[in-house]
C-alpha cells in the first residue's frame, strides 16, 4: 500500500485522499482498526461489507463528520487536524450524498442547490443558480426545480442530493449507501446518474452493495469486515474469486438476497 | 339583591380600555419578541462548547421556571435601581415578560431543535457551512414549525400573565380596569368587560399566529 503523504509527488498525480494508519473509537468501541487507503484522482472505488463493519464510519472521517483518534488522514494535500482551517478546506472540496438523502424541507430544490455555493464560497446568486441548474439539468430534474423534496419522489430526491452537492464543484464525492431507502423501481435512475458522473472522471468513493455498479464503473472494490480492510481488488477478480472467507461468505449472502 | 347592573360606566370609560386593549397588546408582542429572542440565543448558549455558558442557561431557567412571575417583576422593578438601573414600569414589564417568556421558550424550542433529524446537520457540515450557519439556515425554521403550537400556546399564556404587570403599574388592559374601577366601584362591570377583552385579544392573537404560520411555514411536509 502507498501510505506516506511525503511520498506525494509534485506533479498532480499525488493521491487525492490518503488515510494512514486510522484508528477510531466510539466509547470503548474500536470501530477503525488501522485503516490504510488511499484514492487517486479519477479512481472510483466501492467499499462494501457487512452492516456495522465500519462504511460509513471510514468515508465520514474523510471529511470529518467523525474525528480520528490516531492516524493520518489527508486530502487533496490538506492534511485534516481538528483546526476549522483544515476542516473548512477539506469540507468545500468533499461532496457528500447520504443514504436519507438529507435534503433541506424548508428550501426549493434550487435553494437546497444554492445554499452553500453562496454562502460557502461567495458566489452571487445569479452564478449559484446558474451552476445550480446546470448541475440539475445533469441529473435530469431540472423542470422539478422550484419544488419542495417533500414533492418528489425518493428517487428524484437524491437526484437532487447529488446535484447540491456538485454544485459545490468537488474534487471528491463520497456516497453512503445513496441506493438503500430507496424503493426498487427508484434504484436505477439513481445509479444511472452515479455511472454518468464516474464516466464524466469524477473521483468517487461509494459504500454501496450494487454489485452491477460496483462492476460498471469500480477500479477498485474494497471490503471491510470489523473495522478492518480484508481485501482490496478489481471488481472482476473480487467478484468472481474473493480471498479472504469473510469476503466468500459475505458476497453469499448478498447473492442469496438478489 | 341591591345591586343593579349598569353598564354605561363601562361605556364612558371605553376608550381607556380600549387604550389598555392596544397596551396590553403593545406589551405582549414586545413581550413575545423578546421572548423568542431569548429562546433561540438561549438554545444556542445552551448547547455551546462552554460549559460556564451552559450553566448560566441551566440556572436562568431554573430559575425563572420555579418562581412567581410576580415576584420576578418587583425584583427588576424595586432590586434593579438599587444598582443604579431604574427603569419606567413599562419597559420593566416587557423585560420581565420577555425573560420570563424566554425561559420557556428555551425549553421549548430545545425541544424542536432536538426533534430536526441528526443528517440535516451533518448534511449542512458536509457542505461547508459552519455550526452557526446550519442552525440559523437548516434547523431554525423546521424546528420552529416543529413546537409552533406549543409556543404560541405558550405566547398567549404570557399575553395574559402580562396582567401581572398591573401590579408596578405598567400601561396595560389591568391597570386600566383598576384604575376605573376604583373611580366608579363597578368591580363587576369593569372586569367583566375585560375579562371579554382579553379573550378577543387572545383570539386575535391566535388569529394571527395561523396567518404567519400559513404564511411562514408554507413548505410542504410529506
Ligand atoms: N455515533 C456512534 N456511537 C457509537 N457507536 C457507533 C456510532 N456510529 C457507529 N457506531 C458503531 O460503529 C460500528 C460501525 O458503524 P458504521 O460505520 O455505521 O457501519 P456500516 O456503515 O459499515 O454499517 C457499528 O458497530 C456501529 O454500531
Ligand atoms: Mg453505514
Amino acid at each position: 500500500m502507498p501510505s506516506t503523504a511525503a511520498a506525494a509527488s509534485p506533479s498532480g498525480d499525488d493521491p487525492l485522499i490518503v488515510m494512514e494508519d486510522v484508528n477510531k473509537w466510539y466509547g470503548a468501541y474500536h470501530a477503525l482498526r488501522d485503516v490504510n487507503l488511499s484514492v487517486r484522482r479519477g479512481e472510483k472505488i466501492v467499499l462494501c461489507g457487512p452492516s456495522g463493519s465500519g462504511k460509513s464510519t471510514l468515508i465520514r472521517c474523510v471529511n470529518h463528520l467523525e474525528t480520528i483518534k490516531t492516524g493520518r488522514i489527508i486530502v487533496d494535500g490538506v492534511r485534516l487536524d481538528d483546526s476549522t482551517r483544515s476542516v473548512d478546506a477539506v469540507r468545500s472540496e468533499v461532496g457528500m450524498v447520504f443514504q436519507n438523502f438529507n435534503l433541506f424541507p424548508h428550501m426549493t430544490v434550487l435553494q437546497n442547490c444554492t445554499l452553500a455555493p453562496m454562502r460557502v464560497r461567495g458566489v452571487t446568486a445569479a452564478a449559484a443558480e446558474a451552476t445550480a441548474k446546470r448541475y440539475l439539468e445533469r441529473v435530469r430534474i431540472a423542470e422539478h426545480a422550484h419544488k419542495y423534496p417533500a414533492q418528489l419522489s425518493g428517487g428524484q430526491q437524491q437526484r437532487v442530493a447529488i446535484a447540491r452537492a456538485l454544485c459545490m464543484e468537488p474534487k471528491v464525492m463520497l456516497f453512503d449507501e445513496p441506493t438503500s431507502a430507496l424503493d426498487p423501481e427508484m434504484v436505477k435512475e439513481v445509479l444511472d446518474t452515479m455511472v454518468g458522473l464516474a464516466r464524466d472522471g469524477m473521483t468517487m468513493v461509494c459504500v454501496t452493495h450494487e454489485m452491477g455498479f460496483a462492476r460498471q464503473v469500480a477500479d477498485r472494490v474494497i471490503f471491510m469486515a470489523e473495522g478492518q480492510i480484508l481485501e482490496e481488488a478489481e471488481p472482476e477478480s473480487f467478484f468472481r474469486a474473493p480471498k479472504h472467507p469473510r469476503a466468500r461468505s459475505f458476497l453469499g449472502e448478498i447473492l442469496a438476497h438478489h | 339583591m341591591g345591586y343593579t347592573l349598569d353598564f354605561t360606566v363601562v361605556l364612558d370609560a371605553l376608550p381607556s380600555l380600549l387604550w389598555g386593549c392596544l397596551g396590553t397588546i403593545g406589551l405582549a408582542l414586545s413581550g413575545m419578541t423578546l421572548a423568542l429572542a431569548v429562546g433561540v440565543g438561549g438554545v444556542v448558549a445552551r448547547g455551546s462548547s462552554r460549559r460556564w455558558l451552559r450553566s448560566i442557561v441551566i440556572a436562568f431557567v431554573e430559575l425563572v421556571r420555579n418562581t412567581p412571575f410576580l415576584v420576578q417583576i418587583f425584583f427588576l422593578f424595586f432590586a434593579l435601581p438599587n444598582v443604579g438601573l431604574t427603569l419606567n414600569p413599562t419597559v420593566t414589564a416587557i423585560i420581565a415578560l420577555g425573560l420570563n417568556g424566554g425561559a420557556y421558550a428555551i425549553e421549548i424550542i430545545r425541544g424542536g431543535v432536538q426533534s430536526i433529524d441528526k443528517g440535516q446537520i451533518e448534511a449542512g457540515l458536509a457542505l461547508g457551512l459552519h455550526k452557526g450557519q446550519v442552525f440559523r439556515m437548516i434547523v431554525l425554521k423546521p424546528a420552529l414549525r416543529a413546537i409552533y403550537p406549543s409556543l404560541t400556546g405558550q405566547f398567549i399564556m404570557l399575553t395574559l400573565t402580562s396582567s401581572i404587570c398591573s401590579a408596578i403599574s405598567a400601561y396595560e388592559l389591568t391597570s386600566v380596569a383598576q384604575r376605573i374601577e376604583s373611580e366608579t366601584f363597578r368591580s363587576f362591570e369593569v372586569y367583566f368587560t375585560i375579562t371579554l377583552m382579553y379573550l378577543a385579544i387572545s383570539w386575535l392573537l391566535m388569529t394571527g399566529f395561523s396567518v404567519f404560520s400559513r404564511r411562514y411555514f408554507d413548505y410542504p411536509t410529506r
